[in-house]
Protein backbone atom coordinates (compact mmCIF):
# COMPACT_ATOMS: atom_id res chain seq x y z
CA UNK A 1 0.00 0.00 0.00
CA UNK A 2 1.34 3.43 -0.83
CA UNK A 3 0.25 6.52 0.39
CA UNK A 4 1.28 10.32 -1.12
CA UNK A 5 0.28 13.16 1.23
CA UNK A 6 0.06 16.67 0.18
CA UNK A 7 2.61 18.98 1.84
CA UNK A 8 1.51 21.28 4.43
CA UNK A 9 3.45 24.98 4.57
CA UNK A 10 5.16 25.99 7.76
CA UNK A 11 3.08 28.75 8.11
CA UNK A 12 -1.22 29.25 7.13
CA UNK A 13 -1.94 32.34 5.87
CA UNK A 14 -4.62 34.00 6.48
CA UNK A 15 -7.69 32.74 4.47
CA UNK A 16 -7.72 33.98 0.93
CA UNK A 17 -7.40 32.48 -2.70
CA UNK A 18 -9.74 32.58 -5.68
CA UNK A 19 -12.51 31.09 -6.52
CA UNK A 20 -13.17 30.05 -2.91
CA UNK A 21 -12.88 33.34 -0.51
CA UNK A 22 -13.24 33.03 3.46
CA UNK A 23 -15.89 35.42 3.60
CA UNK A 24 -18.23 34.36 1.38
CA UNK A 25 -17.73 35.69 -1.85
CA UNK A 26 -19.18 33.93 -5.13
CA UNK A 27 -20.89 31.04 -3.04
CA UNK A 28 -22.95 33.31 -0.53
CA UNK A 29 -23.52 33.18 2.86
CA UNK A 30 -27.45 32.98 2.15
CA UNK A 31 -28.58 29.46 1.73
CA UNK A 32 -31.85 28.72 0.94
CA UNK A 33 -32.38 25.20 3.01
CA UNK A 34 -33.64 24.50 5.61
CA UNK A 35 -33.07 26.59 8.46
CA UNK A 36 -30.58 26.55 10.34
CA UNK A 37 -30.54 27.30 14.44
CA UNK A 38 -29.09 30.75 13.35
CA UNK A 39 -30.36 32.22 10.82
CA UNK A 40 -27.02 33.38 9.29
CA UNK A 41 -25.56 29.86 9.16
CA UNK A 42 -25.46 27.61 6.54
CA UNK A 43 -26.84 24.22 6.87
CA UNK A 44 -25.28 21.41 4.09
CA UNK A 45 -25.04 17.87 3.94
CA UNK A 46 -22.63 16.66 0.99
CA UNK A 47 -22.73 12.92 -0.49
CA UNK A 48 -19.93 10.91 -1.64
CA UNK A 49 -20.58 7.27 -2.28
CA UNK A 50 -18.10 4.68 -3.94
CA UNK A 51 -18.85 1.07 -5.14
CA UNK A 52 -16.68 -1.73 -6.85
CA UNK A 53 -18.18 -2.65 -10.02
CA UNK A 54 -16.14 -5.98 -10.24
CA UNK A 55 -13.61 -4.38 -12.45
CA UNK A 56 -12.82 -1.28 -10.30
CA UNK A 57 -13.98 1.94 -8.08
CA UNK A 58 -16.11 4.03 -9.18
CA UNK A 59 -18.14 7.24 -7.25
CA UNK A 60 -21.97 6.87 -8.34
CA UNK A 61 -22.76 9.44 -6.06
CA UNK A 62 -21.12 12.69 -5.59
CA UNK A 63 -23.73 15.16 -3.77
CA UNK A 64 -22.31 18.77 -4.02
CA UNK A 65 -24.08 20.81 -1.26
CA UNK A 66 -22.92 24.95 -0.46
CA UNK A 67 -20.48 25.31 0.37
CA UNK A 68 -18.88 21.99 -0.01
CA UNK A 69 -17.88 20.99 -3.84
CA UNK A 70 -16.47 17.48 -5.08
CA UNK A 71 -14.36 17.23 -7.58
CA UNK A 72 -13.51 13.37 -9.03
CA UNK A 73 -9.34 13.43 -9.37
CA UNK A 74 -7.02 10.88 -11.53
CA UNK A 75 -7.98 7.20 -9.74
CA UNK A 76 -4.33 5.72 -8.53
CA UNK A 77 -4.92 2.02 -9.75
CA UNK A 78 -7.80 0.64 -8.56
CA UNK A 79 -8.52 3.46 -5.92
CA UNK A 80 -11.24 6.33 -7.14
CA UNK A 81 -9.48 9.58 -5.26
CA UNK A 82 -12.14 12.55 -4.77
CA UNK A 83 -11.40 16.04 -3.32
CA UNK A 84 -13.54 18.16 -0.77
CA UNK A 85 -13.46 21.87 -2.20
CA UNK A 86 -15.18 24.65 -0.70
CA UNK A 87 -14.67 23.22 2.90
CA UNK A 88 -12.44 26.23 3.20
CA UNK A 89 -14.36 28.64 3.11
CA UNK A 90 -17.05 27.39 6.09
CA UNK A 91 -17.59 26.61 8.87
CA UNK A 92 -18.21 30.04 10.65
CA UNK A 93 -20.40 30.49 13.54
CA UNK A 94 -23.78 28.76 13.18
CA UNK A 95 -23.10 26.88 10.11
CA UNK A 96 -24.52 23.49 10.46
CA UNK A 97 -22.11 21.04 7.79
CA UNK A 98 -21.85 17.37 7.57
CA UNK A 99 -20.18 15.10 5.11
CA UNK A 100 -21.24 11.65 4.32
CA UNK A 101 -18.49 9.68 3.14
CA UNK A 102 -19.69 5.56 2.09
CA UNK A 103 -17.08 3.03 0.67
CA UNK A 104 -19.43 0.15 -0.34
CA UNK A 105 -18.27 -3.26 -0.84
CA UNK A 106 -15.11 -4.44 -2.07
CA UNK A 107 -14.11 -0.19 -3.18
CA UNK A 108 -10.97 1.84 -2.34
CA UNK A 109 -11.59 5.66 -2.09
CA UNK A 110 -9.36 8.19 -1.24
CA UNK A 111 -10.59 11.59 0.17
CA UNK A 112 -8.74 15.03 0.27
CA UNK A 113 -9.18 18.48 0.49
CA UNK A 114 -7.71 21.32 -1.50
CA UNK A 115 -6.88 23.17 1.16
CA UNK A 116 -6.87 23.95 5.04
CA UNK A 117 -10.53 24.11 6.70
CA UNK A 118 -11.07 27.15 8.64
CA UNK A 119 -12.82 28.55 10.87
CA UNK A 120 -13.86 31.54 11.68
CA UNK A 121 -16.21 33.57 13.56
CA UNK A 122 -18.56 34.72 10.81
CA UNK A 123 -21.33 37.30 12.13
CA UNK A 124 -22.41 35.33 15.30
CA UNK A 125 -20.62 33.77 17.74
CA UNK A 126 -22.90 30.99 17.68
CA UNK A 127 -21.11 27.66 17.61
CA UNK A 128 -20.67 26.04 13.93
CA UNK A 129 -20.71 21.86 14.06
CA UNK A 130 -18.96 19.79 11.36
CA UNK A 131 -20.22 16.13 11.55
CA UNK A 132 -18.07 13.59 8.98
CA UNK A 133 -19.82 10.04 8.85
CA UNK A 134 -17.52 7.49 7.52
CA UNK A 135 -19.30 4.09 6.60
CA UNK A 136 -16.52 1.32 4.96
CA UNK A 137 -18.09 -1.69 3.92
CA UNK A 138 -16.75 -5.33 3.78
CA UNK A 139 -13.50 -5.73 2.16
CA UNK A 140 -13.39 -1.84 0.91
CA UNK A 141 -10.94 0.53 1.75
CA UNK A 142 -10.95 4.04 3.26
CA UNK A 143 -8.29 6.91 3.23
CA UNK A 144 -9.36 10.22 4.55
CA UNK A 145 -6.68 12.57 4.27
CA UNK A 146 -7.61 16.17 5.02
CA UNK A 147 -5.69 19.39 5.37
CA UNK A 148 -5.39 20.54 8.76
CA UNK A 149 -8.32 22.21 10.55
CA UNK A 150 -7.23 25.55 11.72
CA UNK A 151 -9.43 27.42 14.89
CA UNK A 152 -9.22 31.05 14.42
CA UNK A 153 -9.66 33.21 16.74
CA UNK A 154 -13.57 33.86 17.82
CA UNK A 155 -14.75 30.84 16.17
CA UNK A 156 -16.30 28.30 17.66
CA UNK A 157 -16.52 24.87 15.88
CA UNK A 158 -17.86 21.12 17.31
CA UNK A 159 -16.32 18.66 14.80
CA UNK A 160 -17.86 14.86 15.14
CA UNK A 161 -16.25 12.42 13.51
CA UNK A 162 -18.37 8.78 13.09
CA UNK A 163 -16.63 5.70 11.60
CA UNK A 164 -18.18 2.60 11.13
CA UNK A 165 -16.14 -0.35 9.91
CA UNK A 166 -16.87 -4.01 8.77
CA UNK A 167 -15.18 -5.84 10.70
CA UNK A 168 -13.11 -6.76 6.83
CA UNK A 169 -12.46 -3.17 6.25
CA UNK A 170 -9.18 -0.88 6.18
CA UNK A 171 -9.30 2.36 6.96
CA UNK A 172 -6.55 5.02 7.48
CA UNK A 173 -7.70 8.27 8.84
CA UNK A 174 -5.42 11.44 9.34
CA UNK A 175 -6.90 14.59 11.71
CA UNK A 176 -4.55 17.82 11.92
CA UNK A 177 -5.83 20.76 13.95
CA UNK A 178 -4.19 24.38 14.12
CA UNK A 179 -5.15 26.24 16.92
CA UNK A 180 -4.71 29.39 15.40
CA UNK A 181 -2.89 30.59 12.39
CA UNK A 182 0.66 32.19 12.61
CA UNK A 183 1.00 34.15 15.81
CA UNK A 184 -3.16 33.99 16.53
CA UNK A 185 -5.06 32.69 19.80
CA UNK A 186 -7.38 30.00 18.76
CA UNK A 187 -11.22 30.06 19.13
CA UNK A 188 -12.82 26.96 20.81
CA UNK A 189 -12.65 23.92 19.13
CA UNK A 190 -13.96 20.51 20.48
CA UNK A 191 -13.49 17.17 18.40
CA UNK A 192 -15.60 14.01 19.47
CA UNK A 193 -13.92 10.41 17.53
CA UNK A 194 -16.56 7.89 17.88
CA UNK A 195 -15.41 4.79 15.49
CA UNK A 196 -17.13 1.35 15.39
CA UNK A 197 -15.97 -1.62 14.12
CA UNK A 198 -18.41 -4.62 13.58
CA UNK A 199 -20.97 -2.24 15.42
CA UNK A 200 -18.84 -2.56 18.48
CA UNK A 201 -16.86 0.65 19.80
CA UNK A 202 -13.32 0.63 19.00
CA UNK A 203 -12.30 4.28 20.06
CA UNK A 204 -14.51 6.97 21.89
CA UNK A 205 -12.23 10.30 21.97
CA UNK A 206 -13.34 13.82 23.25
CA UNK A 207 -10.63 17.05 22.87
CA UNK A 208 -11.39 20.67 23.34
CA UNK A 209 -9.24 23.32 22.99
CA UNK A 210 -9.34 27.33 23.34
CA UNK A 211 -11.05 29.26 25.53
CA UNK A 212 -13.02 28.01 27.68
CA UNK A 213 -11.87 24.48 27.78
CA UNK A 214 -10.23 24.07 30.76
CA UNK A 215 -6.10 24.16 30.62
CA UNK A 216 -5.89 23.15 26.91
CA UNK A 217 -2.38 24.87 27.13
CA UNK A 218 -1.08 23.63 30.23
CA UNK A 219 0.92 20.88 30.39
CA UNK A 220 -0.96 18.09 30.78
CA UNK A 221 -2.97 18.95 27.37
CA UNK A 222 -0.94 20.66 24.90
CA UNK A 223 1.24 22.74 26.68
CA UNK A 224 2.61 25.05 24.07
CA UNK A 225 2.17 23.27 21.21
CA UNK A 226 -0.33 24.51 18.66
CA UNK A 227 -0.09 21.19 16.34
CA UNK A 228 -1.89 18.50 17.04
CA UNK A 229 -3.21 15.54 15.52
CA UNK A 230 -3.97 11.94 14.86
CA UNK A 231 -3.15 8.93 12.38
CA UNK A 232 -5.50 6.18 12.96
CA UNK A 233 -5.19 3.00 10.97
CA UNK A 234 -7.19 -0.29 10.82
CA UNK A 235 -6.25 -3.41 9.10
CA UNK A 236 -7.92 -6.76 9.98
CA UNK A 237 -3.69 -7.83 8.35
CA UNK A 238 -2.61 -6.19 11.98
CA UNK A 239 -3.32 -9.75 14.01
CA UNK A 240 -0.83 -9.84 16.17
CA UNK A 241 -0.57 -7.38 19.28
CA UNK A 242 2.40 -4.78 18.55
CA UNK A 243 4.66 -2.65 20.24
CA UNK A 244 4.18 0.65 21.02
CA UNK A 245 6.65 3.01 18.97
CA UNK A 246 7.48 6.36 19.87
CA UNK A 247 8.79 9.25 17.81
CA UNK A 248 10.65 11.96 19.73
CA UNK A 249 14.13 11.90 18.38
CA UNK A 250 13.76 15.95 18.74
CA UNK A 251 11.56 16.83 21.66
CA UNK A 252 11.35 21.01 20.33
CA UNK A 253 10.16 19.54 16.96
CA UNK A 254 7.09 17.87 18.67
CA UNK A 255 6.60 13.95 19.58
CA UNK A 256 4.00 11.12 19.03
CA UNK A 257 2.92 7.62 19.96
CA UNK A 258 2.05 4.84 17.50
CA UNK A 259 0.25 2.42 19.96
CA UNK A 260 -2.00 -0.21 18.86
CA UNK A 261 -5.94 -0.13 20.72
CA UNK A 262 -7.36 -2.42 22.69
CA UNK A 263 -8.24 -4.03 19.08
CA UNK A 264 -4.80 -4.83 17.47
CA UNK A 265 -6.04 -4.19 14.35
CA UNK A 266 -6.15 -0.97 14.81
CA UNK A 267 -3.24 1.10 15.28
CA UNK A 268 -3.26 5.24 16.47
CA UNK A 269 -0.47 7.82 16.15
CA UNK A 270 -1.52 10.85 18.46
CA UNK A 271 1.40 13.93 18.08
CA UNK A 272 1.71 17.68 18.99
CA UNK A 273 3.96 19.81 17.59
CA UNK A 274 5.06 23.81 17.74
CA UNK A 275 3.53 23.91 13.93
CA UNK A 276 2.03 22.45 10.71
CA UNK A 277 5.42 21.09 8.91
CA UNK A 278 6.27 19.20 12.04
CA UNK A 279 2.99 17.92 13.08
CA UNK A 280 2.51 16.04 9.22
CA UNK A 281 6.32 14.91 9.74
CA UNK A 282 5.13 13.43 12.67
CA UNK A 283 2.20 11.59 11.09
CA UNK A 284 4.70 10.78 8.04
CA UNK A 285 6.89 8.90 10.05
CA UNK A 286 4.31 7.05 12.45
CA UNK A 287 2.67 6.10 9.37
CA UNK A 288 5.48 4.92 7.56
CA UNK A 289 6.50 2.87 10.78
CA UNK A 290 2.95 1.34 10.93
CA UNK A 291 3.34 -0.43 7.75
CA UNK A 292 6.64 -2.11 8.92
CA UNK A 293 3.99 -4.21 11.27
CA UNK A 294 2.18 -5.30 8.06
CA UNK A 295 4.80 -7.54 7.25
CA UNK A 296 7.10 -10.33 9.26
CA UNK A 297 9.23 -7.75 11.55
CA UNK A 298 13.18 -8.63 11.58
CA UNK A 299 14.10 -10.55 14.89
CA UNK A 300 16.24 -7.57 15.40
CA UNK A 301 14.44 -4.70 15.36
CA UNK A 302 15.66 -2.43 18.19
CA UNK A 303 12.29 -2.01 19.98
CA UNK A 304 11.05 -2.81 23.42
CA UNK B 1 -23.72 1.87 55.57
CA UNK B 2 -21.92 5.14 56.41
CA UNK B 3 -20.54 8.16 54.05
CA UNK B 4 -17.50 7.69 56.05
CA UNK B 5 -16.53 4.95 53.73
CA UNK B 6 -15.98 7.50 50.99
CA UNK B 7 -13.03 8.75 53.55
CA UNK B 8 -11.74 5.67 53.88
CA UNK B 9 -11.68 4.92 49.59
CA UNK B 10 -10.43 8.53 49.11
CA UNK B 11 -7.54 8.74 51.87
CA UNK B 12 -4.07 8.25 50.50
CA UNK B 13 -3.55 5.85 52.60
CA UNK B 14 -5.62 3.10 51.38
CA UNK B 15 -3.64 0.15 50.50
CA UNK B 16 -4.48 0.05 46.31
CA UNK B 17 -0.80 0.93 45.13
CA UNK B 18 -1.78 4.68 43.82
CA UNK B 19 1.55 5.73 45.82
CA UNK B 20 3.58 4.43 43.31
CA UNK B 21 2.35 6.14 40.45
CA UNK B 22 2.65 9.66 39.41
CA UNK B 23 -0.23 10.30 36.90
CA UNK B 24 1.80 11.42 34.23
CA UNK B 25 3.70 14.08 36.44
CA UNK B 26 7.44 12.34 36.09
CA UNK B 27 7.33 12.60 32.50
CA UNK B 28 6.07 16.55 32.50
CA UNK B 29 8.74 17.11 35.19
CA UNK B 30 11.60 15.84 33.79
CA UNK B 31 10.81 17.54 30.42
CA UNK B 32 9.85 20.47 32.00
CA UNK B 33 6.55 21.45 31.85
CA UNK B 34 5.71 21.33 35.34
CA UNK B 35 8.15 23.47 37.42
CA UNK B 36 6.31 25.16 39.64
CA UNK B 37 3.12 25.82 41.89
CA UNK B 38 1.56 27.39 39.21
CA UNK B 39 2.80 24.59 36.38
CA UNK B 40 1.43 22.20 38.50
CA UNK B 41 -2.10 23.36 38.99
CA UNK B 42 -2.22 23.77 35.00
CA UNK B 43 -1.45 19.71 35.19
CA UNK B 44 -3.60 19.03 37.64
CA UNK B 45 -6.76 21.53 36.38
CA UNK B 46 -5.88 19.70 32.49
CA UNK B 47 -5.90 16.28 34.08
CA UNK B 48 -9.07 16.68 36.02
CA UNK B 49 -10.87 17.83 33.23
CA UNK B 50 -9.51 14.84 30.94
CA UNK B 51 -8.35 12.20 32.50
CA UNK B 52 -10.30 12.51 36.05
CA UNK B 53 -13.63 13.56 34.33
CA UNK B 54 -13.26 10.20 32.08
CA UNK B 55 -12.68 8.20 35.45
CA UNK B 56 -15.29 9.96 37.36
CA UNK B 57 -17.90 8.74 34.45
CA UNK B 58 -16.76 5.20 34.77
CA UNK B 59 -17.08 5.51 38.40
CA UNK B 60 -19.97 7.02 38.85
CA UNK B 61 -21.91 4.09 36.17
CA UNK B 62 -20.25 1.37 37.96
CA UNK B 63 -21.52 2.61 40.86
CA UNK B 64 -24.99 3.06 39.81
CA UNK B 65 -25.07 -0.25 38.99
CA UNK B 66 -24.45 -0.25 35.66
CA UNK B 67 -22.45 -4.06 33.92
CA UNK B 68 -19.16 -3.53 35.18
CA UNK B 69 -17.70 -5.53 32.12
CA UNK B 70 -19.43 -3.01 29.47
CA UNK B 71 -18.30 -0.11 31.34
CA UNK B 72 -14.28 -2.10 31.53
CA UNK B 73 -14.93 -2.18 27.35
CA UNK B 74 -15.69 1.15 27.59
CA UNK B 75 -12.92 2.16 29.21
CA UNK B 76 -10.47 0.68 26.95
CA UNK B 77 -11.84 2.43 23.78
CA UNK B 78 -11.58 5.99 26.04
CA UNK B 79 -7.61 4.63 26.82
CA UNK B 80 -5.58 4.47 22.97
CA UNK B 81 -2.59 4.29 24.46
CA UNK B 82 -1.39 0.81 25.53
CA UNK B 83 0.84 2.06 28.30
CA UNK B 84 -1.97 3.44 30.23
CA UNK B 85 -4.51 0.44 29.80
CA UNK B 86 -1.65 -1.75 31.04
CA UNK B 87 -1.50 0.65 34.19
CA UNK B 88 -5.02 0.99 34.47
CA UNK B 89 -5.65 -2.51 35.13
CA UNK B 90 -2.68 -2.91 37.77
CA UNK B 91 -4.30 -0.35 39.40
CA UNK B 92 -7.48 -2.01 39.01
CA UNK B 93 -6.00 -5.54 40.47
CA UNK B 94 -4.62 -3.71 43.41
CA UNK B 95 -7.70 -2.04 44.40
CA UNK B 96 -9.58 -5.16 43.73
CA UNK B 97 -7.80 -7.39 46.35
CA UNK B 98 -7.93 -4.00 49.04
CA UNK B 99 -11.95 -3.40 48.36
CA UNK B 100 -12.68 -7.29 48.70
CA UNK B 101 -10.74 -7.51 52.19
CA UNK B 102 -12.56 -4.33 53.15
CA UNK B 103 -16.37 -4.67 51.76
CA UNK B 104 -16.57 -8.05 50.21
CA UNK B 105 -19.39 -8.25 47.84
CA UNK B 106 -20.95 -10.21 45.17
CA UNK B 107 -20.40 -7.88 42.58
CA UNK B 108 -16.52 -7.25 43.22
CA UNK B 109 -16.21 -10.83 43.19
CA UNK B 110 -18.15 -10.90 39.36
CA UNK B 111 -15.50 -8.31 37.98
CA UNK B 112 -12.45 -10.03 39.60
CA UNK B 113 -13.54 -13.28 38.12
CA UNK B 114 -14.19 -12.03 34.69
CA UNK B 115 -11.03 -9.80 34.80
CA UNK B 116 -8.22 -11.87 37.11
CA UNK B 117 -5.62 -9.23 35.34
CA UNK B 118 -7.38 -6.64 36.88
CA UNK B 119 -10.42 -4.39 35.27
CA UNK B 120 -9.76 -0.62 34.44
CA UNK B 121 -9.41 1.30 38.21
CA UNK B 122 -12.22 3.70 37.80
CA UNK B 123 -14.30 0.63 37.13
CA UNK B 124 -13.18 -1.26 40.24
CA UNK B 125 -13.42 1.76 42.30
CA UNK B 126 -17.30 2.38 40.98
CA UNK B 127 -17.85 -0.90 42.18
CA UNK B 128 -16.29 -0.34 44.89
CA UNK B 129 -17.97 2.47 46.25
CA UNK B 130 -21.42 0.03 45.55
CA UNK B 131 -19.73 -2.32 47.77
CA UNK B 132 -19.42 0.23 50.25
CA UNK B 133 -22.32 1.58 50.32
CA UNK B 134 -21.74 4.48 48.64
CA UNK B 135 -23.50 6.65 46.26
CA UNK B 136 -22.45 7.34 42.43
CA UNK B 137 -21.44 10.70 42.62
CA UNK B 138 -19.28 9.83 45.99
CA UNK B 139 -17.64 7.45 43.26
CA UNK B 140 -17.49 9.89 40.57
CA UNK B 141 -15.93 12.66 43.68
CA UNK B 142 -13.32 10.01 44.43
CA UNK B 143 -12.09 9.37 40.86
CA UNK B 144 -11.83 12.60 40.22
CA UNK B 145 -9.97 13.42 43.36
CA UNK B 146 -7.76 10.48 42.48
CA UNK B 147 -6.78 11.72 39.69
CA UNK B 148 -5.17 14.54 41.33
CA UNK B 149 -3.87 13.38 44.32
CA UNK B 150 -1.40 11.27 42.32
CA UNK B 151 0.28 13.54 40.38
CA UNK B 152 0.10 16.46 43.42
CA UNK B 153 2.20 14.37 45.85
CA UNK B 154 4.70 13.07 43.25
CA UNK B 155 5.18 16.62 42.60
CA UNK B 156 6.01 17.17 45.82
CA UNK B 157 8.48 14.67 45.87
CA UNK B 158 9.90 15.72 41.94
CA UNK B 159 10.19 19.32 42.69
CA UNK B 160 10.63 19.41 46.10
CA UNK B 161 7.90 21.78 46.44
CA UNK B 162 6.75 23.07 49.42
CA UNK B 163 3.64 19.99 50.78
CA UNK B 164 1.68 23.01 52.09
CA UNK B 165 1.63 24.62 48.40
CA UNK B 166 0.83 21.53 46.89
CA UNK B 167 -2.00 20.88 49.31
CA UNK B 168 -3.32 24.36 48.74
CA UNK B 169 -3.52 23.89 44.60
CA UNK B 170 -5.61 20.71 45.44
CA UNK B 171 -8.13 22.90 47.23
CA UNK B 172 -8.49 25.55 44.93
CA UNK B 173 -9.10 22.99 42.32
CA UNK B 174 -11.79 21.63 44.57
CA UNK B 175 -14.99 23.74 43.22
CA UNK B 176 -14.36 22.51 39.85
CA UNK B 177 -13.75 19.03 41.40
CA UNK B 178 -17.35 19.32 42.49
CA UNK B 179 -18.19 20.38 38.64
CA UNK B 180 -16.26 17.47 37.16
CA UNK B 181 -18.07 15.13 39.15
CA UNK B 182 -21.18 16.34 38.62
CA UNK B 183 -20.91 16.03 35.17
CA UNK B 184 -20.04 12.12 35.39
CA UNK B 185 -22.79 11.73 37.60
CA UNK B 186 -25.43 13.27 35.30
CA UNK B 187 -23.37 11.28 32.27
CA UNK B 188 -23.53 8.42 34.67
CA UNK B 189 -27.71 8.13 35.30
CA UNK B 190 -28.25 8.45 31.19
CA UNK B 191 -26.20 4.78 30.57
CA UNK B 192 -28.95 2.30 31.27
CA UNK B 193 -31.49 3.72 28.88
CA UNK B 194 -28.50 5.40 26.32
CA UNK B 195 -25.76 3.10 26.65
CA UNK B 196 -21.99 3.75 27.64
CA UNK B 197 -21.19 6.40 24.75
CA UNK B 198 -22.95 8.65 26.44
CA UNK B 199 -19.60 8.62 28.93
CA UNK B 200 -17.07 11.36 29.18
CA UNK B 201 -14.39 10.77 26.42
CA UNK B 202 -12.25 13.34 26.86
CA UNK B 203 -8.40 12.76 26.30
CA UNK B 204 -5.18 14.87 26.54
CA UNK B 205 -2.52 14.34 24.15
CA UNK B 206 0.30 15.25 26.17
CA UNK B 207 -0.56 12.50 28.93
CA UNK B 208 -1.23 9.95 26.13
CA UNK B 209 1.89 10.41 24.67
CA UNK B 210 3.97 10.71 27.69
CA UNK B 211 2.22 7.96 29.23
CA UNK B 212 3.49 5.64 26.60
CA UNK B 213 7.32 7.69 26.48
CA UNK B 214 7.68 7.08 30.31
CA UNK B 215 6.59 3.34 29.66
CA UNK B 216 9.81 2.77 28.39
CA UNK B 217 12.32 4.50 31.15
CA UNK B 218 14.68 1.75 32.55
CA UNK B 219 15.52 4.22 35.52
CA UNK B 220 11.91 6.10 37.06
CA UNK B 221 10.86 6.73 40.36
CA UNK B 222 7.01 6.65 39.82
CA UNK B 223 5.59 3.36 37.52
CA UNK B 224 4.03 5.99 35.64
Amino acid sequence: MTLTTAKTPAVIPAPAGEPLQADGGSHGRHSTKSAPADPSGVTATAQIRAAHNGRTTTVPLLHNDDPFHLRRLRARGEQARVCVLGAMSAPLGGDRLALDITAGRRARLEVTTAAATIALRGPTTTPATYDVRITVDDDATLHWLPEPLISTRGSTLHQTFTVDLAPTSRLVMREEQLLGRSGEVPGHLTTRLIVRRGGRPLLDQQTAYGYPAPAWDGPAVLGSHRATGQLLLVDPGLGTPQEPHVIDDDPAEGHAVLTPLADPRALIATAVAPAPAQLRHLLDTALAYAYTYETPRPDADGEQ
Amino acid sequence: MSRTALLVLADGRFPAGGHAHSGGMEAAVASGRVHDTASLEAFCRGRLHTAGLVAAGLAAAAADGCDALALDQAADTRTPVAALRRIARRLGRQLMRAARATWPSTDLDHLARHRPQGAHQPVVLGVTARAAGLAPLDAARAAAYDSLGGPATAAVRLLSLDPLDATAVLARLAGELDTVADAADAAARRVTAEGVGVLPAASAPLLDITGEQHAAWTVRLFAS
